[in-house]
């Protein structure tokens, strides 16, 4: 495990993929167990940890009252940023986030942000000096494959399960480690999913293991959401050197939306749970 | 009511003024700027050379390495100087949407440097980038199967349009304001990079990619021109 896969395995992934098989049995546009707890960590004002097969990521939500930006003066801010951390897979190192850990965070966060789902203008405490400011911190527990999805779906677990901290409007400060019963100003019907399709050959699949992820040749991410009524893309990236010819992402943009339609509603109860 | 007008006059489908010139750094083995509009890039290339450090060398094949950043003051609210998570992104996206038109097998353990800089911006920035780099290669003479061409598209309210301006990014009515930047072979309908951020459902998405392999098709046509008039004087 954990070493670069070999060119012999990569050969045989692409293989079986010809026949829509892969290593685990799996089809494929299909996920691995997907476990979603949340309130894993107690100080956090909201947190979840999700595994996808033997991946495992966990988020946590921190708030805090910060100064809003000069052109968004009545809106909250949001930060996110994801540690691909040493403990989690040989391959990553100590020290500050690589690109691979940006691109996920900003990748994650752009799903989240352009959903609408956050209300970001309750987050205003006095206009033009005071807001709330998020920060979604997401790191890896265990890396077997697809952190970036499983790194949405725990964000998205961690926002919903967040308490606001209480406030002491006289000093302006947050009494960290105390809670208001009051949730994130959140619209529940909004529900992002990050799904980042991995191409092999003339294939796509999702949430592939390591080795399949070593295997593919580029990847695109669409984070999509419902939005009154209709499936909304929020974002794409398409990743790596390879190119992708424009029928390919017409089909790619289909099969995101259908995998988007059957995974949310399962999502939405997992996470209710 | 639909967005149907644009602030600037132009027609739905029309990208702003476009300049390119080639040669405009001379210490540089290649450079060009590209502007669309208020937004300018410049772009220098340097290689292929060793690459150092050493480990980072291929013995397979040259290596491609991009910089993208804006000058301090080529936006409203200075920019702090120096690299950001969303420089780090960019410079990353413009090397794969070149990496792929790019054949550097002639050339292992090289590493071929594509500086770009901001110099004043309105929207767009990486599509100007990634279209001054593409010419700055060419000029260097590093062999390549095909020219790139970037353009964004935009759709505003339900409304889908070419090279979006800074002001049209902010809108707000309806749907408001999504982008989508994307590279293309100039030969070949092959995407080299795909990015967005909003909210377009899947039909306009698809579709917003076919305006955008329309429209880099004139965006093509001045990069053809600008390489053109550079072989020109050259004669001289």
């Amino acid at each position: 495990m954990n070493i670069e896969e070999t060119n012999l395995t990569q050969r045989r992934i692409s293989e079986h993929l010809l026949k829509g098989r892969r290593f685990d049995g799996r089809k494929p546009l299909e996920l691995r167990k997907l476990e979603i707890t949340t309130g894993v960590s107690k100080n956090a004002e909201g947190s979840a940890r999700v595994k996808l097969g033997n991946t495992e990521v966990v988020a946590g939500i921190k708030l805090n009252v910060a100064t809003p930006y000069p052109n968004e003066e009545e809106s909250g801010t949001m930060m996110t940023t994801v540690e691909l951390t040493p403990l989690s897979s040989s391959r990553y190192e100590l020290g500050p986030p690589r690109f691979d850990a940006i691109e996920v965070a900003r990748i994650i966060d752009r799903g989240l942000r352009e959903s609408g789902m956050i209300d970001f203008k309750k987050l205003c405490i006095t206009p033009g000096e005071k807001v709330w400011s998020i920060f979604v911190d997401i790191f890896s527990i265990n890396d077997d494959g697809n952190v970036m999805d499983a790194a949405g779906i725990a964000a998205l677990a961690a926002l919903r399960s967040a308490k606001m901290p209480k406030y002491d409007k006289e000093t302006g400060k947050v009494l960290f480690g105390e809670w208001t019963e009051d949730k994130l100003p959140l619209n529940e019907e909004i529900t992002p999913i990050n799904l980042t399709f991995h191409k092999i050959g003339d294939n796509f699949l999702i949430d592939p293991t390591a080795a399949e992820e070593d295997s593919a040749e580029s990847r695109i991410s669409l984070a999509l959401s419902n939005w009154e009524g209709q499936v909304m893309v929020n974002s794409v990236q398409k990743s790596n050197e390879a190119e992708l010819s424009i029928l390919k992402a017409e089909e790619v943009i289909d099969l995101a939306e259908k995998t988007f339609k059957e995974l949310s509603e399962r999502i939405n109860t997992d996470i209710r749970k | 009511m639909a967005y149907t007008k644009r602030p600037d006059g132009r027609k739905l489908d029309e990208a702003r003024n476009m300049t390119a010139e080639i040669g405009v750094i001379p210490n540089a083995d290649g450079s060009a700027k590209f502007s669309f509009g208020d937004t300018i890039a410049i772009a220098a290339v340097y290689g292929p050379k060793t690459m150092h450090p050493q480990h980072k060398q291929n013995p397979q094949r040259g290596v491609l390495r991009c910089t993208y950043d804006m000058l301090s003051f080529s936006v409203t609210e200075r920019k702090r100087p120096g690299p950001s998570r969303r420089s780090q992104e960019i410079s990353k996206i413009i090397e794969w949407s070149l990496s792929p038109v790019l054949d550097l097998e002639e050339f292992p353990n090289t590493v071929v440097d594509v500086h770009i800089m901001i110099t004043q911006a309105n929207a767009s920035t990486r599509c100007a980038a990634i279209n001054a780099a593409a010419l700055a290669l060419a000029q260097a003479g590093i062999p390549m199967k095909d020219l790139v061409t970037s353009v964004s598209i935009g759709k505003l309210d339900k409304t889908l349009v070419v090279d979006v301006t800074k002001e049209e990014e902010d809108y707000k009515e309806g749907e408001g304001a999504t982008d989508i930047a994307m590279t293309l072979m100039s030969n070949n309908d092959e995407i080299t990079s795909l990015q967005l951020d909003g909210k377009i459902p899947p039909q306009a998405l698809k579709e917003a990619i076919r305006l955008g392999r329309a429209a880099t098709k004139k965006i093509h046509e001045v990069q053809v021109g600008a390489l053109k008039a550079y072989i020109e004087e050259n004669k001289k």
